[in-house]
């Protein structure tokens, strides 16, 4: 096998409360996975047991207290514990991909533009950028009369297939999936298994949460249990 | 990430004492180019006098203020003669105060205001001049039948985009900003923040923007720095600063914004 692009090792990540007599939470205790490029990992376990938190730590919105995530850049390796913002924002630019679980919405900005923004900030042409916009609103089912408009009055499905189209805009070489599939119908879950499916056969290093069995079985290479983890704790 | 980027500014161990009260202390940071920088805290807390030290406005009591101009020369700016830090603050730099009144001739006319920073850096030909005024002013969103008109006859939220309009036209490298959302209608503040996004993204600026209000640094900012009682307390990417707050102070700060 490939070496892998993200490596994780003994992740330790625990919430402090200052202003809530200082109650601390630990949500990852030691959490050690490697994911190579095509491959899909799925991470599982019951509501609470840090799959979320581990996702967010991967693309360094939590910081966590221990360990290490190298992610492999072009030939460097850079560890998202230790870099300094202006060497995440790089990787979130070319690397790191990241589809949230909710849309965050920026006013008056339309659907078309958030979605062809990414790759415009990696310097694509707007017209190139534009072009691959349309192609996965199209794929997603969004009509076009709605491309002009601020998401803000969209529905959750339809802002979340906004969402994802933003996410698979750039061919990121590792993908974060935070329940991409949650609030979708039938048609648009396989469109993104599609998609998901596609980044695999690009060499996309994916990890991901799906509550949906149907879609976990269609994308996963390996399940990693994270409820294991909390009772080998 | 192949090239190792130089920061456009080195800001090191700066402090701002008011005789014995601190305005500021020991703040360290580097700005790199096309970033925007945040800087929230609540009223008193030294980002004002933070960001009169950074813009060459207010001498600090120590620490030093590097920046690398366009030929890649690195001034720093409390050593340099006064002619080269005027020069720069002209041409580098732009500064949008909270005050529209502040940063604005009120009594010359929008275009004008526009006009006279493109005419300060060299500009003399008024077609010329006058073409990229009303240019300015429509991407600011004012209408050019208003290019005649003096900025007291204008809303709030006119005066800062034309503020804005203004301290761009002369195609600065560097912004600084204080409060600009501040004082206006939640309807124009959003207006107001879409148009710098958008501004910032395309001229490749970097800009530091001190605020109090958090959404207004989730929306703009690559990078936030928390101040309490003039010191830094929390320090890094935005999203991760108020997703995943460190610190006592950032974590009541975050946890007592309103949600609507």
């Amino acid at each position: 096998m490939t070496d892998p692009v993200l490596r994780v090792e003994d992740l330790y990540k625990t919430f402090t409360l200052h202003n809530q007599g200082g109650v601390t939470l630990p949500v990852l205790r030691g959490i050690d996975l490697a994911v190579h490029a095509g491959e899909c990992v799925v991470l599982h376990g019951p509501s609470g047991a840090g799959k979320s938190s581990l996702l967010r730590s991967l693309y360094a919105n939590y910081l966590p207290q221990r360990g290490s995530i190298h992610i492999r850049s072009d030939d460097e390796w850079i560890d998202l514990v230790t870099a300094e913002p202006h060497q995440i924002l790089e990787l979130r630019k070319h690397t790191l991909g990241y589809v949230s679980q909710f849309l965050r919405v920026i006013p008056r900005v339309p659907t078309l533009d958030i979605v062809s923004e990414p790759l415009r900030n990696l310097g694509v042409t707007p017209e190139q950028a534009e072009e691959k916009a349309r192609t996965l609103l199209s794929r997603l089912r969004i009509p076009e009369a709605m491309w002009s408009l601020a998401p803000a009055t969209f529905s959750g499905g339809e802002q979340q297939r906004v969402n994802i189209a933003h996410g698979f805009s750039v061919d990121y070489p590792v993908l974060l999936l935070d329940e991409p599939t949650a609030s979708l119908d039938a048609e648009n879950r396989q469109t993104v298994v599609d998609l998901i499916l596609e980044a695999k056969t690009r060499g996309a290093a994916i990890v991901g949460i799906f509550h949906d069995a149907e879609v976990r079985e269609q994308v996963a290479d390996r399940v990693f249990s994270m409820q294991a983890y909390k009772d080998a704790a | 990430m192949t090239t190792p980027r130089q920061p456009l500014m080195q800001v090191n161990d700066i402090s701002k004492m008011y005789g014995g009260r601190v305005g500021c202390r020991n703040v360290d940071f580097d700005l790199y180019s096309g970033e925007v920088l945040g800087i929230v805290g609540e009223s008193g807390s030294g980002k004002t006098t933070l960001l009169n030290c950074l813009s060459a406005r207010l001498e600090p009591t120590s620490g030093s203020v590097k920046y690398r101009d366009r030929t890649g020369d690195i001034i720093n700016i409390y050593q340099a003669p006064e002619s080269r830090r005027r020069m720069l603050t002209r041409t580098d730099w732009g500064i949008v105060h909270q005050n529209p009144r502040d940063g604005l001739r009120m009594r010359v006319s929008a275009g004008a205001n526009v006009g006279e920073r493109l005419m300060a850096v060299g500009e003399r030909h008024y077609g010329g001049i006058r073409e990229t005024a009303t240019d300015w002013l429509d991407r600011v969103e004012i209408s050019d039948d208003r290019i005649d008109d003096k900025p007291i006859t204008f809303s709030g939220g006119m005066q800062q985009r034309l503020q804005i309009a203004r301290n761009l036209v002369s195609g600065p490298r560097l912004v600084f900003m204080d409060e600009p959302t501040g004082g206006l209608d939640v309807s124009v503040q959003a207006r107001l923040l879409d148009l710098l996004r958008r501004l910032v993204t395309d001229l490749g600026l970097s800009a530091i923007i001190v605020t109090h209000d958090l959404a207004v640094v989730r929306l703009l900012a690559h990078r936030l720095i928390v101040m309490r009682q003039g010191e830094v307390v929390e320090h890094g990417l935005t999203d991760q600063v108020l997703d995943d707050p460190q610190h006592p102070y950032t974590q009541l700060l975050v946890s007592s914004v309103l949600q609507p």
